[in-house]
């Protein structure tokens, strides 16, 4: 699976509900992750991709969107 | 060494619950509770004052207490909801109570304050004698300032918590506490003089979230101990979500985690110690031998935990 079908799958299993096919489409805004479903997606991101998200990257602008995801996802698996 | 003697609460007597405050937020009555577990919270009266309710539950305290405040050493006053810049309500409170004379010192520190409170006044105990610590807030004077945001007007509501420490004897030991304090995030949960109250609720809740139970595991582990011996958790009341999410975290059972906040709303940081007087009076409160924890977090960010244990 590529990155971004890994980063769907989490989202998927976190939000249970359709996730938007735009990639720059607020997860928030469109209903899909609530403020509780958050830190669960970053806890599955963390399982997935074996890495530590620090508390200070624990900012809901960096997991905004699909492609928000990704880029962090990138920055941090390198 | 200091010892938790005494706990105290005052709500004012005026509860707003769901419905009326969903007819004027334009939201459903059952959105509010399925977002925060909340069903009611209390408003103090127009005339009431931040320090009125301060010397309620202070007074409160002192009866549970069986002890006159003239034998308090020193006064310790929690509360982010202060109504001037200065002077704070503490000294205000400690003329009230009739003790005016000994230091009073004020914590302007919303959610968290009273636990950062607890773990300062059993440093302060030894030295000063017995410790009053008073967490009172007026959150109904900011949140119901126009234009209302409902996000925040739902939590909040207005109480004061108090409990004494005393160097010598008392219900628990306080064993040990963990303080944290980072303000990376203090644009996002923040209180303007005369502006309305900014939180960014899902910067507050992802933090709070991984904070909280990692302090209560820093706490534990320090001390020895483990979740499964702690007999009760006395969190913040901010919202049941995040205090079940907190239990989740810890592989908790939820029921171990008291929890008033459906009666009494967010009391920023008196909510804590309204939360310890009824658990100490309505549950059977400290049992020998038994640790029990207190957390809190809120706006700096400040977070942290106390473990006592029953004597």
């Amino acid at each position: 699976m590529t990155t971004q079908e890994r980063i769907l799958t989490v989202v998927k299993q976190v939000a249970q509900k359709p996730v938007p096919s735009d990639p720059e489409e607020s997860l928030f805004e469109s209903g899909v992750l609530d403020s509780f479903a958050l830190p669960d997606m970053v806890s599955g991101l963390e399982k997935e991709f074996g890495i530590t998200v620090p508390d200070s990257d624990l900012n809901p602008r960096k997991f905004d969107s699909l492609a928000r995801i990704a880029d962090y996802i990138g920055v941090r698996v390198s | 060494m200091a010892f938790l003697r005494a706990f105290g609460s005052y709500v004012p007597a005026r509860a707003v619950d769901n419905a009326e405050l969903a007819a004027r937020l334009g939201c459903e009555a059952t959105w509010i509770s399925s977002v925060s577990g909340i069903e009611q919270r209390r408003y103090a009266g127009e005339s009431e004052t931040l320090v009125d309710l301060a010397v309620n539950a202070a007074t409160n305290c002192l009866s549970r207490a069986k002890m006159a405040p003239d034998e308090i050493g020193l006064l310790l006053v929690s509360s982010g909801s202060s109504e001037r810049r200065f002077p704070g309500p503490a000294a205000e409170t400690a003329a009230k109570l009739g003790v005016a004379g000994i230091p009073a010192m004020d914590i302007p520190m919303a959610s968290a304050g009273s636990l950062f409170g607890m773990a300062m006044a059993a440093r302060l105990a030894p030295h000063h004698g017995p410790v009053l610590l008073v967490a009172a807030e007026k959150m109904s004077s900011i949140i119901t300032r126009e234009p209302l945001d409902r996000n925040t007007a739902i939590l909040f509501g207005d109480g004061a918590g108090a409990c004494l420490i005393d160097p010598q004897h008392g219900l628990a030991e306080i064993r040990h506490s963990i303080l944290h304090s980072d303000g990376s995030f203090a644009q996002d949960l923040r209180l303007e003089f005369g502006e309305p109250l900014h939180m960014d609720g899902r910067v507050v809740i992802m933090q709070a979230s991984r904070k909280l139970p990692a302090v209560i595991r820093e706490l534990l582990d320090g001390q020895k101990e483990s979740t499964a011996s702690v007999g009760v958790f006395i969190m913040h009341q901010a919202n049941q979500n995040l205090i079940d999410r907190v239990a989740k975290a810890l592989d908790v059972a939820p029921e171990k985690f008291y929890s008033n906040i459906a009666r009494y709303g967010n009391t920023s940081s008196a909510s804590m110690l309204i939360a310890a007087a009824e658990w100490n009076a309505e549950a059977g409160g400290f049992r020998k031998g038994e640790p029990v924890v207190f957390a809190g977090f809120g706006a700096g960010f400040h977070w942290g935990a106390l473990l006592a244990v029953g004597m």
